[in-house]
Parts: C-alpha cells; sequence; structure tokens
C-alpha cells in the first residue's frame, strides 16, 4: 500500500497501467490518482482504451503491466476485496431480461450478500429515485432504452459500493433521456466516487470535477474542465457560417491556420490570434459567401482537437 | 449461499421464456405422445425403448436452453456485471449448472410417466435407470455450459441440429445397428448411445449394474470430460 492510500485519501490509483491485445497497446502506462468522493471521467472517443482501463480496474480483465489499487486493495493481488466495495453498470445495458425490475435490483443485492430486508428497504429507494416504482413488476425486456440505462445505474447502486464505475452510461440515448440520467449522477457526486466513461464532450464538462483525456490509450491531458479550458484560454476559435464553402478552400485555410474543423454550414478557425480580414481576403475570391463571422468560448472538443489533432465525434 | 440468487434467477430466465419452456418441459413429452400411434410397429417405437430417447432429446433441449441463458449473459455483458460482485468461480460456475438439474428430474418424471401410460415396463432396477440417465442429465447441463462458454447466442442456433441429430441418430429412435459401419462407429464414440442402451437393457431385459458397467462408465467419463471443460472455459471468461 503506498503512502497516499493509507489514510484513504485516494479511492482509485492507477500505476502504469497498461494492457495490451496482441500487438494493440490498448492502455498505455495510465498512471491516475482519484481522491475519494471525487467524480471524475475518462474523455476520448471509441476505442481510446476507456473500457479497457475500467475492465481492469474492476477485475474482469488482468493488466499486461502496471497495476492499480481501489480503497487500497490490490487489482490484482486481492480482487474479492476489490470487489466488495466496487460496482459497475457497463457500457451494454446489461439486465436480466425476463426479471422485473424489482428482481434485477434484488439479483444484485442477494449476489453481494445482503439481507433480504436490506435489499428491499434499498431497492425501494432506487426505484423510487429512477422514477421506476409504478413499473417495478414488469418485465424489463418491454422498457425503453432510457428506462433500462435507470435500472442499470441503479443495479449498481443496490450493493451500495464505495466506488463506482459508469462505463458510457448515456450511450445511444436521446437527449432528453440523456439528461435524466445526467440527474441521477449528479445526484451521486460527494456521496460515491465515481469513474466516469464519455464521448460526450458535455457530459464531461457538465457532471465531472475532474477530466482525463485519453487518447490511443494514452492520457493526453489531466484536469478540471475549467482548467483543461484555461490551457487553450489564449487561443481564439472564430466561427464562419458561409456557402459555397469548398474543400480546396478549407485545405487553403488551414494552410494559414492548422487548426480548422468543419461544423454544420461553415468551418471553426483556432489559433492564438485569428485575423478577421485575412480570412475574408481569402475565402472570398474563392466564390465563398460568408454569412456570419463570430468567436465564441472555447469548449472540451476544442481541448481535445488542440491536444490529439482529432475530434470526438458522436 | 449468495449464488442462490444467481441460481434462481438463470431458473426464471428459463421459465419465463416460452420458447425455452416450450423446448424442455411441454416438447419431450407431447413428442412421446405424437410418437405413440407408431407403438403397434414394436422395436424402437415401443414405448418402452423410446422413452429413454425421449428423455434425452429432453436433456439436449436443456443443454441448448441453458446455454443460450449464458451466452446470452456474456454478450449483454450482465455475466460482467455479476462477476464485479465478491463471488467466487465455484459460485457462478454452481448458479449455471445446479438449477437445470430439478429441470432435468422433472422432464424425465413427466416423460416416464407418460411412457407408463402408455404401456412402458421396466423389468429390471428402476432405481439404476434413474442413475444412468441422471448421470446422462449431468453430462448434457455440462455441455450447456461449454457451448454457452464458447458461442454466441446466434451461433448456438446452429448448434440445435447437430446435438439433436447426434442424439437421434445416437440410437433414440433411429437404431444404430440400422445405420452400422463407421456411422455405428462414430455414434458410440459419443456417451448418448451407451445411455440409451444401458437404460433400455436395465428395462427391456432387466440387466444388472455389472452387464451395463462399460455403457455406464462412458456416460459418467463424458459427463466429467464436459464438466471439466465447461468449468475450465467459463473460469477463462471470468478473467480475460
Amino acid at each position: 500500500m503506498t503512502e497516499s492510500t493509507k489514510g484513504n485519501r485516494f479511492a482509485i490509483q492507477t500505476f502504469s497501467l497498461s494492457r495490451k491485445f496482441g500487438d494493440l497497446v490498448a492502455v498505455n502506462s495510465i498512471d491516475l490518482s482519484i481522491r475519494e468522493g471525487e467524480l471524475f471521467s475518462l474523455l476520448g472517443p471509441n476505442g481510446a482504451g476507456k473500457t479497457t482501463a475500467i475492465k481492469m480496474l474492476c477485475c474482469l480483465l488482468r493488466p499486461s503491466s502496471g497495476t492499480a489499487t481501489i480503497m487500497g486493495h490490490d487489482i490484482q493481488k486481492d480482487a474479492i476485496a476489490v470487489k466488495k466495495v466496487i460496482d459497475i453498470s457497463p457500457q451494454e445495458t446489461a439486465i436480466a431480461e425476463h426479471l422485473n425490475a424489482w428482481e434485477n435490483l434484488s439479483l444484485m443485492g442477494g449476489i453481494h450478500g445482503f439481507a433480504k430486508e436490506e435489499v428491499k428497504k434499498r431497492s425501494e429507494e432506487l426505484l423510487e429515485m429512477i422514477g421506476l416504482t409504478k413499473r417495478a413488476k414488469e418485465q424489463v425486456r418491454k422498457f425503453s432504452g432510457g428506462m433500462k440505462r435507470r435500472l442499470s445505474i441503479a443495479m449498481a447502486l443496490v450493493s451500495d459500493p464505495q466506488v463506482l464505475f459508469l462505463d458510457e452510461p448515456t450511450l445511444g440515448l436521446d437527449p432528453q433521456s440523456r439528461r435524466g440520467i445526467w440527474e441521477h449522477i449528479a445526484e451521486l457526486k460527494g456521496k460515491k466516487t465515481i469513474l466516469h466513461t464519455t464521448h460526450y464532450l458535455e457530459e464531461a464538462d457538465a457532471l465531472a470535477d475532474r477530466v482525463a483525456i485519453i487518447d490511443e490509450g494514452k492520457i493526453v491531458a489531466l484536469g478540471t474542465p475549467r482548467e483543461l479550458k484555461d490551457n487553450i484560454s489564449d487561443m481564439q476559435v472564430m466561427v464562419v457560417k458561409a456557402k459555397n464553402l469548398t474543400p480546396d478552400a478549407i485545405e487553403g485555410l488551414r494552410e494559414i491556420y492548422p487548426e480548422v474543423r468543419e461544423v454544420e454550414d461553415g468551418v471553426e478557425i483556432k489559433a492564438k490570434e485569428v485575423n478577421f480580414s485575412e480570412v475574408v481576403d481569402y475565402l472570398r475570391p474563392r466564390g465563398v459567401v460568408i454569412e456570419s463571422t463570430s468567436l465564441k468560448q472555447v469548449t472540451l472538443d476544442d481541448v481535445f482537437l488542440h491536444l490529439t489533432g482529432k475530434e470526438l465525434r458522436e | 449461499m449468495k449464488f442462490m440468487e444467481l441460481a434462481i434467477r438463470n431458473l426464471k430466465e428459463m421459465y419465463r421464456d416460452l420458447l425455452s419452456l416450450g423446448l424442455t418441459i411441454v416438447f419431450p413429452p407431447a413428442l412421446l405422445l405424437i410418437f405413440s400411434p407408431l407403438a403397434r410397429f414394436g422395436g424402437i417405437w415401443a414405448p418402452t425403448m423410446l422413452t429413454p430417447g425421449i428423455v434425452l432429446l429432453g436433456f439436449a433441449m436443456i443443454t441448448m436452453s441453458s446455454a443460450v441463458i449464458l451466452a446470452r449473459d456474456r454478450e449483454s455483458a450482465l455475466l460482467s456485471r455479476l462477476l464485479t460482485a465478491p463471488l467466487r468461480a465455484n459460485d457462478f460456475i454452481s448458479a449455471y449448472s445446479l438449477p437445470y438439474i430439478p429441470v432435468a428430474i422433472i422432464q424425465m418424471g413427466v416423460v416416464f410417466a407418460i411412457g407408463r401410460l402408455l404401456g412402458l415396463e421396466i423389468s429390471g432396477n428402476a432405481g439404476l435407470v434413474f442413475l444412468v440417465l441422471f448421470v446422462m442429465s449431468l453430462g448434457f447441463i455440462g455441455l450447456g455450459m461449454l457451448l454457452g462458454a464458447l458461442f454466441t447466442e446466434k451461433q448456438l442456433g446452429a448448434m440445435y441440429t447437430p446435438v439433436i441429430l447426434l442424439v437421434v441418430f445416437g440410437g433414440a429412435w433411429v437404431p444404430l445397428e440400422v445405420m452400422g459401419g463407421v456411422f455405428q462407429s462414430i455414434m458410440n464414440a459419443f456417451p448418448f448411445a451407451h445411455a440409451l442402451d444401458a437404460a433400455r437393457d436395465i428395462m427391456v431385459h432387466g440387466a444388472g449394474f455389472s452387464d451395463i458397467a462399460t455403457d455406464f462408465y462412458w456416460v459418467l467419463g463424458y459427463t466429467l470430460v464436459f464438466f471439466a471443460l465447461g468449468i475450465f472455459l467459463f473460469r477463462r471468461r471470468m478473467v480475460e
């Protein structure tokens, strides 16, 4: 046990945690220290290594090298002790389709060894929290995607875990359902240590105390959403809405400003200083009709693009 | 006994899935009734000969249904969720095998009861017939765990045919002697024909244990192999 975990200051610590699949390095030597009660987001595109990292922390995958501790317990040496303090809501819905909501919650409480009365009390509270009390006795295969997700998160809470892993909890949901899930997660802030993965920037921005941006298995940036955005606060983002914007014109712009991103009906140009007249003078002779230009606030999307040269796409 | 919650859930998953319930509990006795008019031809169609074959076919249905439950849990990540609970490997293996034992016993009881109504007779020791078929049912349950750990739900759909053909052509209602030659040798390399031979010898000829010992050990051996492989593959799936 390390000095820092002795006082339980950190709920999760990883030490050069890595995992290879053949030649592919899915998680490349990540070092993280997540404090108790913190809501920490791993933000990255599909295939960045988020789920692989979570699976190792949940003792479902063996690290190729390095290790991690959860509440001071080593994931490789003491898996059972780790499993007593964690729970997970996996990326897939992961519910028993032929059981009803109540039975799904009871199943999770039962396999964690909780007494029936306690499971009943917790299940009632959780069903109330996720707004499924009235439908508790229906088989869950009839539920909508959003309801299944809410139940999935509730199933991870029955055991009252100290550390909760939420792997892409809003993946594939419509915006309204997504916001509903955010509210549930926000309610847990400070009560549990939560490691949350997402490729939705606004989700990490809205929920996380701290964010680690992960790309190709490596942590490329770490900090609060504010800190990450402040790191590029000396940059300007100009939004140009235009018609007849050809690929050649965009490529030409990139020779002047390397970080040009295509958006709906236009482009976003990020640079230390974007010269308005330079942009206009370049585009107009090429037949581009500029409809509007504006400066916008830096987002985590801009941070990601700046750090990786890639865009996060939904 | 934390695994009991999961064992009960697996049982619920089987009997709440109408297809699964139909194939495991309704189909075998129904098949025996459908074939009952053929009893007048005697031979393999006589209730005493046919009933053990139908029992084995019912076990094969349990194999497929239990394999589908495990495969579905793997694919939906429910198993991943369950595996993060502080249970040991043996708890999971028990939960994915033990609940199907009572199903096999009930199925066997129902099929034998109907067989009896149709004229089935047991001239030997009924307990010995039960023992042979019970050990065979464990083999089928082990096979279910093995297939569920190896294949996806979609792939399992395609596995129904070979498993059922092995039982049907393993002597359930196509006598092996009729097929003869290499085919007979191949079928004899599997446990199903041995289980049927042993059960029929006891029921028809009143054979004792020493008469069926070879067949019994074939069945027992395969049961142990299926279970050992099932456990091995399941454990490998636990931490990858």
